[in-house]
């Protein structure tokens, strides 16, 4: 995408496209693994605050700074799944909501040094060697860079072992388990993981703005990237992409309606709910098949297999 | 190999399982009859570490196992599979038992991210021979819900076998089938103890459990009532009382 083309405003919708993204497709790696958390936006900003911090007070390089972010996000994701290990569903849901909660207002109530309600500002620019790298431009080309990356590194654990023994938890997490599968150690790895993401994601985020915003890390941003899995859809890895491409591109079109969009926002969730429940996702059948006839695009791979409808009841 | 001593199971009030002490030995087909609610799925669900017991121990090769988890457990060699027909539904029959094969196949996630091929041949090549040897092959491709009931619970044993247990312990392995189905799954159970598998198996179809056990113990109200082999046991009178109640004499 050639952001010379497309001017400089809608360059910026695209880096906030790429960094959705991330956060979408990583907060899907949780859900795969049948754990659908409500604290995924507060380890973006556990990576965002954590990058700003060691590049604002300690002055730490970027190439620094985001990998720790990851980590900080990990570690933090794992103090709140450790208790969680034999909590499922919608408990686990609200438990998840309420440590991350706990974390995001120590952000919001310490003026020293996360800067409370009101924020950090300030975060330095993006300098990696001699480059500096914060203007819009170069900067969309460095997170493009980095999104494709750690969207690449998604799709290889999707279809490795490992995002197999995931889904296997999700559809029969007893019978993983008396195959030898240490269940709770690999929900803890997917959130952990998961995490790193986000929490680049956060990282990239503060960066760009050279700002945080509290608000960016509550509950209404957690809503909508619920929506952009559930409507995408979880079967495949498309799904969540497609979502966000597609959510992302409407709500621009629509922006002169203002305060209209979050009504946009949910006329399209109801609206694919009911049409395809399944999600966005459904899409990619039609369209792989006619696109695998293209030679070259073999590697698509087959029409997945389906289950037979009457069947179904056993 | 797998013993059981003075172990009981109480849900509140109810003993589920009351004092039992039971030793397979290493190569035995055993087989765990009784009534319904005679205890029989919890002693498994307490053996594979899916419930603590509430007094007692479970030894496995000596060691006690009763505070592992259900994985522990399986990793050392014990691995059951259930009544109800537990398979991943949504993956193929391929992939069910490649599922199975993780156990025996390590690797790391930053190897899987990097190199996935190696090992995937290895753990293809292997479930394909799983499923030749139980009789699965032609139905490699399909989707594990699309299939019969009885080729379901076969790939359940599959899945199981892909762990390479020391003991299996199959639980109602022939529910639910015709004759057909029941006599494959004999020969394919009788193939996996032939190849050195201790089985223990709980199961209400007589002939099936007659025809395959070298020992039989039997369970009423959480207790042992008999034990013996198949002839002896079956034609015990408490055994016989307990299935069929005694003769009122109406005067």
């Amino acid at each position: 995408m050639l952001p010379f083309t497309v001017g400089l405003y809608n360059t910026e919708i695209l880096i906030l496209l790429l960094i959705n993204l991330i956060m979408a497709q990583s907060y899907r790696l949780v859900t795969t693994a049948g754990d659908w958390s409500s604290s995924h936006v507060v380890l973006m900003g556990a990576g965002a605050y954590t990058a700003a911090l060691l590049a604002k007070l300690l002055g730490w390089p970027f190439l620094i700074t985001v990998p720790l972010a990851g980590v900080v996000a990990a570690l933090c994701g794992l103090l709140i799944i450790l208790p969680l290990l034999r909590t499922l569903g919608f408990g686990f849901f609200i438990a998840t909501f309420a440590l991350a909660e706990a974390i995001r207002l120590i952000w919001v109530k310490f003026h020293y040094p996360f800067g409370g309600a009101r924020g950090m500002i300030g975060i330095p620019g993006v300098e990696i060697g001699p480059w500096d790298l914060s203007e819009m431009i170069p900067n969309y080309f460095l997170i493009l860079t980095i999104t494709v990356l750690l969207l690449w590194i998604m799709y290889r654990i999707d279809r490795s072992r490992i995002g197999k023994i995931l889904k296997a938890i999700q559809l029969d997490a007893q019978l993983t388990e008396s195959i030898g599968i240490n269940v709770p150690y690999y929900r803890a790895l997917a959130f952990a993981t998961a995490n790193f993401f986000a929490g680049i994601a956060g990282a990239l985020l503060a960066y760009h703005q050279g700002a945080i915003d509290p608000k960016s890390f509550a509950a209404v941003p957690m809503l909508y990237l619920i929506i952009y899995v559930v409507v995408g859809g979880v079967r495949t890895y498309w799904g969540a992409i497609i979502c966000v491409i597609v959510m992302t591109w409407i709500l621009e079109m629509t922006r002169q309606l203002g305060p209209w969009r979050p009504f946009i926002a949910g006329a399209i969730v109801i609206f694919v709910l009911v049409v395809m429940p399944g999600g966005l996702e459904i899409l990619i059948t039609p369209i792989a098949r006619g696109l695998r006839k293209v030679p070259g695009l073999g590697w698509l791979g087959a029409e997945p297999r389906r289950r037979d409808p009457v069947q179904n009841e056993r | 190999m797998l013993k059981v001593s003075g172990l009981s199971k109480y849900f509140g009030g109810v003993a589920a399982i009351d004092n039992l002490d039971l030793e397979v030995e290493k190569g035995d087909i055993r087989g765990i009859i009784g009534p319904n609610g005679a205890g029989k799925t919890t002693l498994f669900n307490v053996v594979c570490g899916v419930y603590r017991p509430s007094q007692g121990n479970v030894f496995l090769h000596g060691e006690p196992i009763s505070k592992l988890s259900s994985s522990e457990v399986a990793r050392r060699g014990l691995v059951r599979t259930f009544q109800r027909n537990a398979v991943f539904h949504d993956f193929t029959v391929l992939d069910n038992v490649i599922v199975g094969r993780h156990l025996r196949a390590k690797r790391s996630l930053l190897g899987e991210i990097f190199n996935p091929r190696a090992g995937a041949r290895e753990d293809r090549q292997c479930a394909l021979e799983i499923l030749e040897w139980v009789g699965l092959s032609a139905q490699q491709d399909e989707l594990a819900a699309n299939l019969a009931h009885g080729f379901q619970r076969v790939l359940g044993v599959a899945v199981a076998l892909a762990t390479e247990p020391e003991i299996l312990m199959l639980d109602e392995p022939v529910a639910g089938m015709n004759d057909t189905e029941t006599a494959n799954m004999c020969e394919v159970i009788g193939n996996i103890h032939a190849h050195g598998v201790t089985i223990l198996l709980v199961e209400h179809d007589m002939k099936t459990v007659a025809g395959l056990c070298r020992n039989i113990t039997v369970l009423d109200f959480g207790k042992k009532i008999a034990e013996g082999a198949p002839q002896e046991v079956l034609n015990n009178h408490a055994v016989i009382e307990a299935y069929l109640g005694t003769e009122d004499i109406v005067a």
